[in-house]
């Protein structure tokens, strides 16, 4: 458990001594609230669909944890070349343990972006439906940080180079947020692309978020969270298992 | 009394062999130096000592314990320093200090009494609160040493310990990692391109080529049997003259390898 602890918080104090990197990933949230949530929003509106916003925050949520989340996992390339990995793997703690420890203080950081994304909503014109739902939001929120920052971290744990890093992660991330109902309903979206968003687990953080913050949903609170903690324990599992064959 | 015990130890990677067939032994107490040119084998080997990687086969025994069964055990037994920095930057050096002292589970009443024992022996004491990221080369190197000693280990790996350093600097460093063996008997196990270090400091030396035992033993008897006056003619002489391209780890990272990492 201390090895957990103390790599965890390296990981947290790594995020909080870098305030360019914190203002940075809130750029591009930031814009697609303003640039979505007041270009789209008439026209959201004229459909008949109430205020955008409302549906549009959740989604902007559920980017910023998931950017930063899968960022978080380039952490391990930097390690591996500045060496300080070496130093976690001739330690006498197992693997599993390094790769907890490691996701954990990843996913801290996730979720006070996500966080920080929130409270900016709320000075745009978001209204949750009520306050009492913002902690079951904040676990939706804690599930999808983890979930994408042990991704980041398998990723990260099977390269060698940054630059390859970054554009499997541009692959994955765009697909990934874009077919997640981010920014719109996923009822009403043609079969073969529906059943991509079903495999998608980002469908089922930014759904659970939502229908936690506005009452809006797809699939219903409980099976988002099922169907999330399931993902996140399998993630975990793949991911440990190829955090513990890392070359260095 | 034998600290590190090594029996016919091999490392392939698919067709090529970094490590053929390498057997040595190492003794309580002793400084052992590991020489050999570029692509000779000796940091694979060192991987392998330090449970990086895992042998293709051969035994090793470190402190008494099997690689094969006792790998978390054979960890806190040893501390070691790479030839490239392993500290975090963003972090203080009283930060890093905690940091391995929680990685080695020690107790909590220690490691601050550990840490400024350690920061104070290697002249850093003052500079606990500064970030690694504003320290020199040399002034890192200093930590990794007070840092390698934190969890109180049995044996010290050093992959090159030295190398990049200012001779006033390598002379801090053997200064320190002496005192140190002395005072909590400590094995030094070591790799260099130093020669003179070697010469200087160890109690015995072995010195591998393309993966296999040239010769070991005493300096003196290295001289004898090779006939020559200093290490470095001796290490010629065994090795030749010609230059080395070789890069294991670039070798190895050609071939693309399954795992066979310790968990």
């Amino acid at each position: 458990m201390k090895a957990i602890y103390i790599l965890w918080l390296r990981q947290v104090k790594r995020y909080y001594r870098s305030p360019e990197r914190i203002i940075g990933l809130l750029g591009q949230p930031i814009l697609f609230l303003i640039a979505f949530g007041y270009g789209f929003g008439p026209i959201y509106k004229a459909a008949g669909q109430g205020n955008y916003i409302q549906f549009l925050v959740p989604g902007i949520i559920g980017m910023s944890v998931l950017v930063t989340a899968v960022i978080s996992g380039i952490e391990v390339l930097w390690d591996k070349q500045f060496g300080f990995l070496k130093e976690t793997l001739v330690s006498p703690v197992p693997r599993i343990n390094i790769m907890i420890g490691r996701t954990l203080g990843g996913a801290t950081a996730a979720t006070i972006q996500g966080i920080i994304v929130f409270i900016i909503a709320l000075f745009i014109g978001f209204k949750p439906y009520t306050l009492s739902f913002l902690p079951a939001a904040l676990i939706f929120v804690i599930l999808v940080a983890i979930f994408f920052t042990a991704l980041g971290t398998a990723i990260a744990s099977l390269m060698k180079d940054m630059q390859g890093f970054q554009l499997i992660v541009n692959f994955l991330m765009m697909p990934i947020f874009f077919l997640s109902g981010a920014l719109f309903p996923i009822n009403n979206i043609p079969g073969d692309i529906k059943i991509v968003t079903v495999f998608n687990p980002l469908s089922y953080g930014i759904d659970g978020i939502r229908d936690t913050l506005t009452r809006i949903t797809t699939f219903g609170v409980v099976n988002d969270f099922y169907i999330l903690f399931f993902m996140t324990v399998m993630i975990l599992i793949i991911g440990s298992f190829i955090f513990s064959k890392i070359q260095i | 009394m034998t600290i590190i015990e090594v029996k016919h130890l091999v490392k392939k990677f698919k067709h090529f062999t970094a490590v053929d067939d390498l057997s040595f032994k190492v003794d309580k107490g002793e400084i052992f130096a590991f020489l050999g040119p570029n692509g000779a084998g000796k940091t694979t080997t060192v991987k392998m000592l330090t449970t990086i990687l895992k042998p293709t086969s051969g035994d090793i025994k470190i402190n008494h314990y099997n690689i094969k069964s006792d790998v978390i055990k054979i960890r806190r037994s040893f501390g070691i320093i790479f030839q490239d920095p392993t500290l975090e930057d963003e972090l203080t050096a009283m930060e890093n200090m905690k940091l391995h002292a929680y990685m080695y589970n020690m107790k909590k009443d220690d490691i601050y009494k550990l840490s400024k024992q350690f920061l104070e022996f290697v002249d850093l004491w003052d500079k606990k609160d500064v970030f690694v990221r504003d320290f020199s080369v040399g002034m890192k190197r200093r930590l990794e040493v007070a840092r390698s000693f934190m969890h109180e280990p049995k044996i010290l790996f050093l992959d090159e310990p030295t190398a990049g350093l200012d001779v006033q600097t390598r002379n801090y460093i053997w200064k320190y990692l002496k005192e140190i063996k002395e005072k909590h008997k400590v094995t030094i196990f070591f790799t260099t391109h130093y020669l003179e270090e070697a010469e200087k400091y160890a109690d015995k030396i072995v010195i591998i080529d393309h993966g296999k035992l040239i010769i070991e033993g005493t300096l003196s008897s290295i001289k004898n049997r090779t006939k020559t006056k200093t290490l470095e003619e001796a290490f010629l002489k065994l090795t030749g003259h010609h230059i080395r391209d070789e890069n294991e780890d670039a070798e190895m990272s050609h071939i693309k390898r399954r795992s066979f990492i310790y968990k």
